[in-house]
């Protein structure tokens, strides 16, 4: 393992030498002086940059190769968006500087949510949400706040299928619901029967995933939205998947009176370690007048009296939106929907490829992700999900996503994104089929897998039991 | 002492005139992996059978626990919270807690049908 900047530490060295103080000194009041100097390591230019290279190199990401992690969309994000978001315009202003001198920013942010709004078919976006989960935690908000403004104040419950993101009913708790979990009929949907048994007028929503952990899009998802609306309550849909269906059908075409995006997911942003997110939510028109204060209509900063108030500092991680909003553009509404279907296909050409090799959980063609089971493997061979993650490490290509969802038992959950070649995913289904053939030969070499990556296999378990969260240097 | 399961693979072990005590199934402990924390209730909160009352978190996942019992908490096993690999080494002589109230058996099953049962599927 790399040393720590701490441990390259040497007294008294410095990266720069700077020239003699010729200033006259100003004394600032005592209380608000340092005691000591605050404890930086003592490094050269040099071994700083030596330590983050060396780092970097340990690092793995989109730029480095195949990363099919289901339900994460980790397409290559173009480096067109990364040259917009470090112009000066957008990269040398301030949240505190007067609107009129960031007009530029604002168009930016108004064009960019009747973009959005253009792709779910919703009235209008706040672009604040840090990301996909804060996002959810907003959009309850609004729902909690629609509720209450109609002095519907019994509703308590929000409904979360069995397939659903593990963060929507940790948002639903946070927003100050208790949850009413549903299941999965035999073709991967909302059991709809479940559902109505489970609708009341405690309810205060339905939170879905379309097309759901499965990669399945829920052919009774006008239904649902019905019977929920029926019963008084809203329909909030998690945009995790969204890039199954960029401009092919919209959420609110559907009947979601709420959504949020993951544009760092769908609009091809940095993630993953490699930046921060953006999880913009968008409305129906009964739930404009909720929206976060800081939200930006017609390049003006709105401020609702109803409004559920600010969910963070300033306006959201604007240059992340700067990059989503350079590659819609690039992109064009054709464009869009081309992404949207090569990821379906790509999806759809991987698991016919592996159907043989590994059962498929629901073997119905898939959207934009599908997933496997490793059941039957482990059952054989004693080698499990998370050895054969392992293994594909030593190949140079990330893990699918695994153990999730929770409904497939030694699951493998497999996203390609569009934006991976023929070559790239024959190479990938090529190595897995040559895993499993290594799992009933030499169970062994897998246990221990992998075998050249910077760190060895960790041991999880007692990293979790028995977490070290500090160090003394 | 009877123990009863749930579908969610937890037991309750009944026994005349004691609190019933809830643990979970040797199923469970398999396919949750090592289990590394144990989030228990405390000793008096109210506990509905059908309802989660704490959760499980293995390397793979958090899951709920879903009580087979309804009535008052009357005792918590702290050994898990120091020692959660309990569960994965002797689920069924673990005790995840003891609930003074009532059981509706006829929402859960016994021992031989649930050990029957094809829980893959």
């Amino acid at each position: 393992m790399s040393a720590l900047i701490f441990e390259r530490s040497i007294k008294n060295r410095r990266g720069i030498t700077l020239p003699e103080f010729d200033c006259p000194e100003v004394h600032l009041d005592e209380n608000i002086v340092r005691a000591a100097a605050p404890r930086l390591a003592q490094v050269g230019e040099v071994d700083v940059v030596r330590h983050y290279m060396e780092l970097s190199r340990n690092a793995f990401g989109v730029d480095n190769g195949f990363y099919p992690l289901g339900s994460c969309t980790m397409k290559y994000n173009p480096k067109l968006n990364e040259q917009t978001a470090s112009l000066p315009g957008f990269s040398d202003i301030h949240p505190l500087q007067s609107p009129d001198s960031v007009k530029g920013a604002l168009r930016l942010m108004s064009e960019l949510s009747q973009q959005l709004c253009e792709v779910t078919g919703m009235d209008g976006f706040t672009l604040q949400p840090s990301a996909g989960a804060h996002g959810e935690f907003t959009g309850l908000l609004l729902i909690h706040a629609y509720h209450e403004d109609r002095k519907d104040v019994k509703r308590s419950k929000v409904i979360v299928p069995d397939s659903a993101h593990g963060t929507n009913p940790a948002s639903a708790n946070m927003a100050g619901y208790s949850i009413i979990n549903v299941p999965s009929n035999a073709e991967g949907g909302v059991d709809v029967e479940a559902l109505r048994s489970v609708l009341s007028d405690e309810v205060a929503a339905l939170m879905l995933t379309n097309p759901n952990t499965l990669g399945l899009f829920d052919p009774n998802i006008e239904e649902i939205a019905k019977m929920v609306h029926e019963a008084g309550g809203l329909v909030y849909y998690d945009g995790a998947n969204l890039n199954a269906i960029m401009g092919e059908v919209r959420p609110g075409d559907m009947g979601f009176d709420v959504v949020h995006l993951n544009l760092h997911k769908t609009f091809s942003t940095p993630h993953g370690g490699g930046g921060p997110g953006s999880g913009p939510v968008g409305v129906k028109a009964h739930l404009l007048p909720y929206l976060p204060d800081g939200t930006v209509v017609k390049e003006k900063f709105i401020a609702n009296e109803k409004s559920i108030g600010r969910l963070r500092s300033f306006y959201g991680n604007f240059l992340v939106n700067v990059r989503a909003y350079t590659y819609i553009l690039s992109l064009g509404s054709n464009g869009l929907k081309e992404a949207s279907y090569n990821a379906v296909l790509n999806a759809n050409y991987m698991m016919a490829k592996l159907k043989d090799h590994f059962p498929v959980a629901y073997p119905v063609p898939c959207m934009h992700e599908f997933v496997l089971s490793l059941q039957k493997l482990k059952d054989e061979t004693g080698v499990n999900a998370k050895d054969m993650c392992k293994g594909l490490l030593d190949y140079k290509v990330h893990p699918p996503t695994m153990y999730f969802p929770l409904i497939v038992h030694e699951a493998l959950m497999i996203e390609p994104t569009e934006t991976e070649s023929k070559e790239t995913m024959d190479e990938f289904i090529r190595i897995l089929i040559e895993l499993k053939d290594k799992a009933y030969t030499d169970p062994e070499y897998l246990h221990n897998a992998p075998y050249t990556t910077p760190i060895k296999r960790v041991d999880d378990v007692l990293a979790a039991r028995h977490p070290v969260l500090k160090a003394v240097l | 002492m009877k123990r009863m399961y749930a579908h969610t693979h937890e037991w309750a072990g009944l026994e005349e005139g004691k609190d019933v005590v809830v643990g979970i199934s040797d199923y469970a402990q398999i396919a949750l992996g090592d289990i590394v924390f144990v989030n228990l209730p405390t000793i008096g909160d109210p506990v509905t059978q059908g309802e989660s009352f704490g959760d499980v978190e293995s390397v793979k996942a958090v899951s709920d626990l879903i009580s087979p019992v309804s009535g008052k908490v009357s005792a918590i096993n702290d050994a898990l919270l120091s020692a959660p690999e309990l569960l994965n080494s002797d689920p069924l002589n673990t005790w995840v807690i003891k609930v003074e109230g009532s059981v509706d058996e006829s929402l859960l099953m016994d021992e031989a049908t649930y050990l029957a049962l094809d829980k893959d599927h």
